[in-house]
């Protein structure tokens, strides 16, 4: 079979220098050292990294409804330049992703935009309302096929609804992705509660907020014999109850993201609100055990919580500015500056959390293809970034594919750059831009 | 120092500098004329989010006092009625022009968005921001105590050494912060007391002993008490189980008054009181209450700090 690409002398996850030949089905043909094959393009990976696609769990592509502050085009065209060949897009758009009809639609905008795909997360609730459950069946057998249900920015706060969706998902072996959010405890909530946010006069958002749904959530999760991911977790006692939970034999899975790995809440003492974020930014030893949590595999996967604000709905007052901070593509080297840089993981590591991980939590059969000693996967479909850890760089958030700018970064400087990537054996990244998107058919 | 935001960053030097020059503005307002022609030709404006139609008139006062033209721009929006944005405010005043803008507003950090953000070239003052700080409230409260411990010869004096109860809402009071600070800054002791559902929490961290017992705390002998007003949105917000049983543990009640009564405890309010809840009418009208004096200081005080921002006397 004719070969499109060779990429040569890059370094797979498993530390070893190896050749990738793709073939014109898109997928990996060949692996190996100084592959004797000739293809269309060669690509010269020398001292690069080529990680399997990375797969984000948690995007907010803002599509239907939110388009000033990004779209399904924009958003995967972020994710692209991040690495990603996958992203899971919430259900918090307008109108809510509740029904079959509107998780085809961001399926299908997803397939005509090419750059990623695109697989739409279903509400739990109609209308993320938390009080009766969304036709989830019916978004399961549509078109988008969808197994990951959440009502992320609202936690299913009532015990039972969350049993009975527990529950309801095991027909199909779907899970729930819960937002881990006690609504009483966080009324008005603007910041972590601790000394800081009573000297900033600002309402607290107490870490025992997020730890007691986790822990009710493990043991519903056990009792009903289900799968729970416990989305965005963020503070220290959130990772000891699912270490406790995960040793149970429970089947929970857990999310960390980028900034809440590097990022504490020292930084609302600016009261910019490109900080405020749910949940929200916590202390240094929170990051802390997140990092560890990560690294010992407490922690699943690192899941962007990509979430795009239009600039007027962040330069405004701390108290009504909404809340979210963008992340497709300043993820890779924010977790080569948290995770690798500190020696908690290798990049057999970081491919397991970024990609074969959440790729293993959804199920995915053709993302996330990583051996057992983290090599690529002959024969598997060629979902691939290749990221040069050497460069450095400034953040500059108008410089993004993504529409919105609210990145926490801005103007920080990082190491690490996402120069190439093949989606389904199409290049849709080359040379750290935006190519041809892949065309489904 | 180009704004005053906050008496938490308030170095000592810059505290003292305000307290002394509000001691000469004080003499001003002893005068038959009552002006001064120092900031003539500046504008103030004063910048209100929410209604306070006392600090409005005590900042206009003390503008008018410096021959400074005051506007008065009042704003209605709230967290839920989303209006024209903070930043667009500002900069429609800009073009109007102002000096300085005098900022009370809901949410807490809007002074410190106003004055770092590049919205506004003025200089901002921060009458009270959301729950963090009020801190010219704290200034006239210093200088209030000064010349009570004093009288003229306090110039060039801080608080070391005094010691002041705060009692009351501590948890959603931006005067009870600016106080803390402002106080421990010069070097006063600081007894906090109040229901613990109104304690911030990490409230271990500040510089200041917390005592719920407020009969012990008295016991000391404090040489003031600061009665925070208790506000009627905390009654129905679950924080205590009834006013009359917060009046018992917290109020200075008739009782208490009369524990204090002739000493040399002083007692201060920063306004308006709500008698019969967190102090008594005889309390209220006993010559330690201070409530009228820290009104007149307010002027001079926030004459000072015009005074010492727009003349460009603190520190450049």
């Amino acid at each position: 079979m004719t070969l499109t690409y060779l990429i040569t002398g890059g370094t797979t996850p498993d530390g070893l220098q190896t050749d990738v030949a793709i073939d014109t089905d898109g997928n990996i043909a060949h692996l190996g050292q100084g592959l004797p094959v000739e293809a269309q393009h060669t690509l010269d990976a020398s001292g690069k990294i080529v990680l399997p696609g990375l797969v984000d769990l948690h995007t907010h592509l803002r599509e239907p409804g939110n388009d000033d502050a990004e779209t399904v085009e924009t958003g995967t065209q972020a994710a692209a330049k991040g690495g990603f060949t996958a992203v899971h897009a919430m259900a918090n758009s307008n109108p809510v992703a509740d029904t079959a009809g509107v998780v085809e639609q961001v399926y299908r905008l997803g397939r005509e935009a090419g750059w990623t795909d695109v697989y739409p997360v279903g509400a739990v609730t109609v209308g993320l309302a938390g009080q009766r459950l969304a036709e989830i069946s019916a978004m399961h057998d549509s078109a988008a096929q969808v197994s990951m249900f959440s009502d992320d920015g609202m936690c299913v706060w009532d015990p039972v609804l969350m049993r009975r969706a527990l529950e309801y998902v095991k027909s199909f072996d779907g899970f729930i992705a819960q937002h881990a959010q006690e609504p009483r405890l966080t009324e008005g909530a603007q910041m972590n509660e601790s000394a800081l946010s009573s000297e900033l006069g600002l309402a607290g958002w107490p870490a025992v907020a997020e730890e007691s749904i986790i822990a009710r959530d493990v043991l519903l999760a056990q009792h009903v014999d289900s799968r729970v991911h416990i989305c965005h977790v963020s503070t220290a006692g959130s990772v000891e109850l699912i270490r406790w939970a995960k040793s149970q034999g429970i089947h929970v899975t857990a999310e960390v993201t980028p900034h809440h790995l590097l990022l504490t809440e020292d930084y609302v003492k600016t009261y910019d609100p490109v900080y405020k974020v749910n949940p929200p930014l916590r202390k240094d030893s929170d990051v802390l055990a997140l990092r560890q949590g990560l690294a010992d595999g407490t922690i699943d996967t690192v899941g962007t919580d990509h979430a795009p604000h239009t600039a007027e709905s962040k330069q405004c007052e701390w108290f009504v500015a909404a809340m979210g901070m963008t992340g497709l593509e300043t993820a890779l080297p924010v977790i080569q500056h948290t995770m690798v840089e500190t020696g908690l993981l290798d990049w057999h590591g970081v491919a397991r959390v970024m990609s074969a991980n959440p790729a293993r939590i959804y199920r995915h059969e053709d993302q996330g293809q990583l051996s057992e000693t983290g090599g690529l996967v002959e024969g598997a479909v060629a979902n691939i970034a290749i990221y040069d850890p050497q460069h450095t760089f400034v953040v500059n958030p108008t410089e993004h594919a993504s529409k919105s700018s609210n990145s926490p970064y801005n103007g920080m400087e990082l190491s690490g750059q996402v120069t190439d990537v093949f989606y389904r054996g199409q290049r849709v990244v080359a040379d750290a831009q935006l190519m041809t998107p892949y065309r489904h058919n | 120092m180009r704004h005053l935001l906050a008496t938490r960053d308030l170095s000592y030097d810059h505290a003292l500098a305000i307290l002394d020059t509000a001691q000469e503005m004080a003499t001003v307002s002893d005068r038959s004329i009552k002006k001064l022609p120092t900031l003539r030709g500046q504008t103030v404006v004063n910048l209100f989010f929410e209604d306070s139609t006392r600090t409005r008139t005590s900042f206009e006062a003390a503008a008018k006092r410096l021959s400074a033209d005051v506007l008065n721009f009042a704003v209605k929006t709230s967290s839920v009625s989303k209006g024209e944005s903070l930043k667009d405010t500002v900069q429609t005043l800009e073009a109007i022009g102002g000096d300085a803008i005098v900022m009370r507003h809901w949410a807490s950090g809007a002074a410190q968005q106003l004055a770092n953000f590049g919205w506004s070239s003025s200089a901002v003052i921060n009458a009270g921001d959301g729950t963090h700080e009020h801190p010219t409230q704290a200034l006239l409260d210093a200088f209030t105590l000064r010349n009570r411990l004093y009288a003229q010869q306090g110039t060039g004096k801080d608080l070391n050494g005094l010691h002041v109860v705060i009692v009351g809402d501590i948890l959603h009071s931006r005067v009870a912060r600016s106080n803390v600070w402002l106080l421990h800054t010069l070097g006063a002791r600081v007894t906090l007391s109040g229901p613990p559902t109104l304690m911030p929490v990490g409230v271990g961290t500040w510089p200041v002993e917390v005592n719920y017992n407020l009969d012990d705390v008295l016991a000391q002998r404090p040489d003031a008490i600061m009665m925070l007003r208790v506000q009627s949105e905390r009654m129905s917000g679950g924080y205590f189980p009834s006013a009359n049983e917060y009046t018992r543990g917290w109020g200075l009640t008739n009782d208490r008054y009369k524990t204090i009564e002739n000493t040399s405890t002083i007692i201060m309010h920063p306004g308006p009181m709500n008698r019969g809840l967190e102090i008594s009418a005889a309390a209220a009208d006993s010559a330690q209450n201070t409530a009228l004096e820290q009104v007149a200081n307010g002027v001079s005080v926030r004459m000072a700090v015009l005074y010492l921002l727009l003349a460009g006397q603190l520190g450049q």
